[in-house]
């Protein structure tokens, strides 16, 4: 399934620092925690998620450090900071608010949707 | 991992994708090694779930995604890095980074020394306001030799050279001071504006150290002296700045800055200014675009309309040109900015790309600004008896001669070269061999024409 660029955009900043808030992490295990959470449905350009860890660094949402990896190479982890939890808290409360909305207008227009393309129905649900 | 075959070629794949990847100036060296960790764990993962490496390393290529799109992202997240900063103490690695310290450090210690040495004589009683010819005609030698002084540290000049540059600076020395000049005379003042001049070639020599009879070596010094005057230009104007906040604000209790503006902050700030622009120069020289050849391209179309506009007027309205005292030196202003324009233009061109419409520009502006100076020229030779020769007149005289000459020759090899019978190089050539001419005539002025003329 194709999501939306700006959806991928917007939701990359929660999944991050939400993966992070787990535990100390690292771009490649980042990117498999994200399949693994979206049983492979969303679908990252790989490249794309480090100008993203880059931006939380400078916002001070997260913090990087090098560190040698067991397979010897030098690794850069991530870990939240406490305005990075502050800020994941924030996120989680905008999204539930979009999510609680979608969720009631879902409800009224009890339109059979396919379970599998919500994304792509949704304009034409809400033209109708 | 498969065979070591395999392992290799994979390990010159990853190094070729590094390469390619680190041309990109958004993505920097730290961002590649986060980089090529993710993609190698994703080959080694890939690998172990059956595929052969070099198929593996594809897919993990792909999977990082178009770099074009990538580089674009990181732009757009390190927006500063399409900036390209001086970076005067870089970050990178160690070694460089305690070199350049230790330039920073003999960089400013020079400028204090000349800062000091400026001072000097002020101990022995010569002061600025009273004693305004000695500052002048000394002005080059408070400041030049600490210059090439950094230079032959920079460079590791050997013994001999160092000898023959000590040996200029003393002869520059005595010509400047056991001369009887009478005060505020011709020949005092032309000593004062021609010996910078002569001793420019000093520091040059200094400054292509051991380069200086090749051509690039030459061309260079053509090049720093372009940037040093931009940037010696800027700082002078932030000293400006400087003094103008610095007077405002003690004004405005009372007390007045202005001497010690006079005798301390201009005179040991224009000195110290020269060494610290010279040093800027040299650690952006391959960080920041020369702006010399940036402002040549941007003047050159003006200065050209504007002498075939004069051309034509004089044709048109067949004046003739009225000859002032002050005549010889405009004109030798104007071939000095023609010339400059041209040196710049060439210092920046690529001699190998064929010529385009900015090379024939180029020559308009030099033939009209030859034609303009052959008809002052006319102009000037019919009443030379009249006017007579003072040292002034001879000296403009001589530096007309020998700009003529100059841009006489450029235009002839220029014009060969738009029709392709010369390769731009017999220019470049051309130009960096006459160097030495502008410091001979000097030197000539410095040293034959207060005796010649009666030190008048």
């Amino acid at each position: 399934m194709e999501i939306n660029k700006d959806l991928i955009a917007a939701s990359s900043t929660p999944i991050v620092l939400a993966i992070l808030a787990e535990g100390d992490s690292y771009g490649y295990a980042i990117l498999k925690r994200v399949q693994e959470l979206s049983g492979g449905r969303m679908e990252w350009t790989d490249g794309m998620l480090y100008p993203v860890l880059h931006r939380l660094e400078r916002l001070g949402h997260v913090e990087a450090r090098w560190e040698i990896a067991e397979s010897g190479r030098r690794r850069k982890y991530y870990s939240i900071t406490p305005g990075g939890r502050a800020q994941l808290a924030e996120e989680r409360r905008q999204w539930q608010a979009v999510d609680a909305t979608l969720r009631g207008i879902w409800r009224a227009l009890s339109l059979p949707v396919l379970a599998s393309h919500p994304a792509s129905d949704a304009p034409r649900a809400q033209g109708a | 991992m498969g065979s070591p075959d395999h392992a290799v070629s994979l390990e010159e794949q990853i190094d070729r994708w590094r390469n390619y990847l680190r041309r990109r100036q958004t993505i920097h060296r730290a961002d590649v090694a986060e980089l090529e960790d993710h993609l190698r764990e994703q080959v080694a993962v890939l690998v172990d779930a059956g595929l052969a490496t070099d198929e593996a390393f594809l897919v993990a290529v792909k999977r990082m995604g178009n770099l074009d799109a990538l580089s674009r992202e990181f732009a757009r997240e390190h927006s500063d890095r399409l900036w390209k900063q001086l970076v005067v103490v870089p970050s990178e690695s160690a070694e460089p980074q305690a070199r350049t310290r230790t330039d920073a450090i003999v960089v400013f210690c020079l400028a204090v020394a000349a800062a000091v040495v400026v001072k000097v004589p002020a101990l022995f009683g010569i002061q600025l306001d009273q004693d305004a010819g000695f500052y002048a005609r000394n002005l080059s030698l408070f400041v030049l030799p600490l210059l090439t002084g950094y230079f032959v540290w920079k460079r590791r000049l050997d013994t001999g050279t160092i000898r023959w540059l000590a040996a200029a600076f003393v002869a520059a020395g005595v010509f400047a001071n056991v001369y009887p000049f009478a005060t505020e005379g011709y020949t005092e003042t032309l000593t004062a504006l021609h010996l910078p001049i002569a001793l420019w070639l000093v520091v040059g020599i200094a400054y292509a150290g051991g380069r200086w009879g090749e051509v690039a070596g030459r061309m260079d010094f053509i090049r720093f002296s372009g940037e040093l005057f931009i940037y010696y230009v800027l700082i002078a104007l932030g000293g400006g700045v400087l003094m103008a906040s610095m007077a405002i604000i003690f004004q405005s209790i009372g007390i007045d800055v202005e001497p010690f503006f006079e005798s301390w902050l201009v005179p040991c700030g224009a000195v110290g200014a020269v060494v610290v622009a010279s040093w800027l120069v040299e650690a952006k020289q391959s960080v920041i675009e020369n702006m010399a050849p940036v402002l040549t391209r941007l003047f050159t179309p003006f200065f050209a309309t504007v002498l075939v506009a004069f051309l034509v007027t004089l044709l048109w309205t067949g004046r003739g040109v009225d000859i002032g005292r002050n005549a010889l030196i405009a004109f030798d202003l104007l071939l000095v900015v023609v010339l400059g324009l041209l040196l710049y233009a060439v210092s920046a061109r690529d001699p190998h790309s064929p010529p385009g419409a900015f090379d024939v520009v180029q020559v308009v502006l030099v033939v009209s600004a030859l034609l303009a100076d052959a008809v002052a020229l006319w102009a000037i030779a019919a009443r030379i008896t009249e006017f007579g020769f003072t040292p002034n007149r001879v000296a403009a005289l001589g530096e007309n001669a020998i700009l003529l000459v100059n841009l006489a020759w450029s235009a002839v090899l220029y014009i060969r070269f738009l029709r392709g019978r010369e390769s731009f190089t017999a220019l470049e050539r051309w130009q960096t061999n006459y160097l030495p001419v502008y410091a001979a005539w000097a030197a000539i002025v410095v040293i034959a024409f207060p005796p010649v003329f009666g030190y008048i």
